[in-house]
């Protein structure tokens, strides 16, 4: 047992050091889908916009003391896309910041919050962009986010609490790459191997630079959820994230 | 079933590591700038389908780095600012509800 986890730490380090060329990860760039597949992830996420969109109104009527918690959870993600962290293959990428939001409200919200993100670097830092803004939401505000309420979903009356949000938001973090990747293959499937080759490409170089960044949203998001729990604990109790007495 | 919170301890530990986590690559990886990824992008794509042309260009685009880095500070500056405000407001409700609290008891005990 110990010697399996001893190869495959060497195994991960080989791979680290070889993999050091420059990768590829974050936002899909302004003006690089052609417009067929910006159209097809922008059907894609006008749903969950619309029904995002009608939960935050519900909720903003309903539970008026939550708005700053929504805030809270708009914020997070606008701090944690701002950091662009290196990397271990010599690049620089940035945690996401919507497995928070996706937690407490769930993945229709997030997508609204994180499109908010999204559209603010599209228009003032030229950082993704108008044309891509649907995949980009699809990556970073839907599948991220309902990988991690999904997780959270099925482990969060099981497992410890930390546990759960780390591996929730650090996956929804990788997910998040291996959806950009999905697009980015399916609109530039390689000449030869089409689109398997092409993502595998994309895959397994954003996969490396990706996997550091991960555990640093896990681990960040777990000490936002402390200090939530700390502060908030009536707040987090009426969302249902934590439960049992007070 | 109420769930433990960290301590101070273990908050500044998780706190090194996320750090560290972004230090190690800094000292491993010498011979290059740490550019944004997504700016390399352009070179897979080229290779991939080389007559691909850019349909639409950014509405703004910026002077250089130091205008872009700005923009990002004050993304991040802005979130913070939201966080700290919240959890501040949060922490000094919860301390004068406390406070409150131990002065009506306080009263109620007088007046027996």
């Amino acid at each position: 047992m110990r010697n399996r986890i001893v190869i495959l730490l060497v195994g991960v380090l080989t791979l680290v050091l070889l993999e050091s060329r420059p990768a590829y990860a974050m936002h899909v760039m302004e003006g690089f889908l052609p417009p067929l597949w910006a159209l097809v992830w922008f059907a894609v996420a006008i749903p969950f916009w619309a029904f995002g969109l009608r939960k935050i109104t519900r909720l903003v009527h309903e539970q008026p003391e939550m708005r700053m918690m929504l805030g809270l959870a708009g914020a997070f993600a606008f701090v944690l896309s701002a950091l662009k962290i290196p990397s271990v293959t010599g690049s620089s990428s940035h945690p996401t910041g919507t497995g928070l939001g996706a937690i407490l409200f769930g993945p229709a919200v997030m997508s609204v919050l994180g499109t908010l993100v999204l559209l603010f670097q599209a228009l003032l830092m030229a950082h993704g962009g108008l044309t891509t803004l649907g995949a980009n939401a699809v990556s970073m505000a839907i599948v991220g986010p309902l990988i991690a309420w999904s997780v959270w979903r099925l482990f969060h009356t099981r497992l410890p609490m930390w546990l759960v949000v780390f591996f929730a938001t650090s996956l929804a973090n990788l997910s998040t790459y291996v959806v950009t990747s999905l697009q980015l293959a399916l609109a530039f499937p390689d000449a030869v191997g089409g689109f398997v080759a092409s993502f595998a490409k994309f895959g397994t170089i954003f996969a490396v630079t990706q996997i550091p960044l991960a555990i640093s949203e896990g681990i960040l998001t777990v000490l936002i959820m402390n200090a939530l729990q700390q502060n908030a604990q009536a707040e987090l109790h009426t969302l249902g994230v934590v439960r049992g007495e007070n | 079933m109420r769930t433990k919170t960290f301590g101070l301890i273990t908050t500044i530990s998780l706190i090194v590591i996320v750090v560290v986590l972004a230090v190690i690559p800094l000292i491993m990886v010498r011979d290059s700038e740490f550019g944004g990824a997504d700016g390399q992008a352009e070179g897979e794509i080229a290779m991939l389908a080389p007559n691909y042309e850019p349909w639409f260009s950014p509405l703004i685009e910026l002077p250089g780095g130091e205008t872009e880095s700005l923009l990002f500070a004050l993304q991040a500056a802005i979130g913070a600012g939201v966080i700290g405000y919240f959890l501040g407001f949060k922490r000094g409700t919860k301390h004068a509800s406390t406070v409150s609290n131990t002065n009506e008891l306080g009263v109620g005990f007088e007046s027996n």
